[in-house]
């Protein structure tokens, strides 16, 4: 094995062409696992740790620009309000010390269905900026992922930073898992209001081959918040309209049973936190004023 | 390869370190700290914790060859941590760690050793925790200490919520976390009477 060490974002690029069976580490939580249990021996490991670019993030007028490896602990601590679905997401990752050396680029580049920061992204809108020695591209968040523990990056690619819409409007994160730490998740959902755009958009983790958004309740509710006038009366969503959303995001879902649980009751679970997301984002927006509570 | 880099104030270099080795290796099997223990290997159980450059992180995960011109502080090292953290009147800020000119002024003194951590007077967590009879088997101890340390650093009144958060990294398989608990309590309010 041969560990190297790039001082610059230009430096990892070439190494990661010139060896593209190269691993990338950043904060090591699933790399150094594998390793450990014998599970992976690559060739090459590149260590991302030196590059200081990927540590930084930047909030411009409409994204947030997130380095691919800045540590959850900050995305937590100071983009509360910017990206409040990831922040709730952030948090519920493990533990602290896991939260202080994992990021976003390592749940992209390991695009397990089960990391936590996906259903966030996929609810707020997001691309993925990666780059190789040829340029960088521009990989909309739903077109990422593309299998288990599958992703669009090429061999020569690098994931450099990832650019989430900011909020326009309340969002929400829940998981489910037996207990409040290092979890992972049964299943998971995110839910984001968009008011300027009259949308909503949804995540679900852990309960399909990859991420996924619920594109048919997004349009169902979409029509229905419409053609109710809600966005401008501010009126309770019926009940009716709350379940039939809840049970197109369970039939979004195409889970499996395992040792974590079933698929059925990871279909209830989507169901079951889809509708109360919605209850907990639209009483945000309708400005109640009342706390939110359960997620994270 | 070869990895230089500074434990407990102390430059360290570990020569044959294996590429895919952990931090936590090279301290136990390298450099003879094998306070920082072994469990599970995956992130789990927090046993390993240790500072890194100021922030806890558990050493397993930490491939060996990303420390290189960083700072370590391990179980060992956290009574001379403590003590100097308090001569430097706290660290509010949390920023605070062992910066290149103070770990260069260090000397070893007879009556401390910050590598095994014998000689020398127990910082207030690890005090705390003997008091509060927070040890069983010891085992999980090394890293709650840690753990706990840099949590009390940051946030000097903690609530039983910040507490629970902070230490919800490390498993006690003795499950004696009330005690743990009573002791992190102990170490804060002590710490709150000496301000």
């Amino acid at each position: 094995m041969d560990f190297l060490r790039p001082a610059s974002w230009e430096e990892a690029l070439a190494a990661k062409a010139e060896h593209p069976t190269a691993v990338p580490i950043a904060g090591g939580t699933d790399v150094m696992v594998e390793i450990n249990f014998d599970h992976r021996r690559p060739e090459y490991l590149l260590d991302l740790n030196r590059i200081e670019l990927l540590r930084e993030w930047e909030v411009g007028e409409a994204n947030v620009r997130l380095g691919a490896s800045v540590p959850y602990t900050q995305i937590m601590e100071n983009l509360r309000t910017e990206l409040p679905g990831l922040a709730l997401a952030s948090h519920t990752v493990a533990s602290p010390q896991i939260r202080n050396r994992g990021g976003v680029g390592g749940n992209l580049g390991t695009a397990s269905p089960a990391g936590d920061a996906h259903p966030a992204l996929l609810a707020a809108g997001a691309e993925v900026e990666v780059e190789s020695v040829r340029g960088n591209r521009f990989i909309p968040i739903d077109e990422f992922y593309t299998g288990v523990k599958r992703n669009a990056l090429q061999p020569d690619e690098l994931i450099k930073t990832v650019h989430i819409k900011k909020a326009d409007g309340p969002q929400q994160y829940s998981k489910v898992g037996t207990r409040n730490a290092m979890v992972i998740a049964v299943c998971a959902f995110g839910l984001a209001l968009h008011p300027e755009t009259r949308t909503v958009r949804t995540g679900i983790g852990s309960a399909a081959p990859t991420p996924i958004r619920a594109k048919e309740a997004e349009a169902f509710l979409n029509a229905a918040l419409e053609e109710g006038g809600f966005w401008d009366n501010g009126k309770i969503i019926t009940p009716s309209i709350a379940k039939q959303f809840a049970d197109l995001c369970s039939a979004a879902a195409n889970p499996i049973d395992d040792v974590r649980g079933t698929a059925k009751y990871r279909r209830h679970a989507v169901g079951i936190m889809a509708r109360r997301q919605l209850g907990w984002t639209w009483e945000q927006y309708r400005g109640a004023g009342r706390t939110l509570e359960g997620a994270a | 390869m070869r990895v230089n880099f500074t434990v407990n104030g102390r430059p360290q270099e570990a020569d044959d370190v294996w590429e895919g080795e952990s931090l936590l290796y090279v301290l136990r099997e390298r450099l003879g700290l094998p306070g920082s223990k072994n469990a599970c290997e995956q992130g789990e159980c927090g046993s390993c914790t240790v500072r890194l450059d100021g922030v806890p992180v558990c050493s397993c995960l930490v491939a060996a060859g990303q420390v290189e011109g960083r700072e370590v502080v391990t179980v060992e090292g956290l009574a001379e941590f403590a003590k100097e953290r308090e001569a430097h009147s706290g660290c509010a800020s949390g920023a605070c760690g062992t910066s290149i000119d103070e770990a260069k002024r260090w000397e070893a003194k007879p009556a401390q050793d910050s590598q095994t951590g014998e000689g020398v007077e127990l910082s207030p967590i690890q005090q705390a925790f003997i008091d509060a009879g927070a040890v069983q088997c010891g085992f999980c101890t090394p890293g709650l200490l840690v753990a706990a340390d840099e949590m009390l650093e940051r946030n000097p009144s903690p609530t039983d919520a910040d507490i629970r958060e902070a230490l919800s990294g490390n498993l006690c398989r003795c499950t004696g976390y009330e005690k743990i608990l009573d002791a992190v309590r102990l170490a804060a309010a002590r710490q709150g009477e000496a301000v």
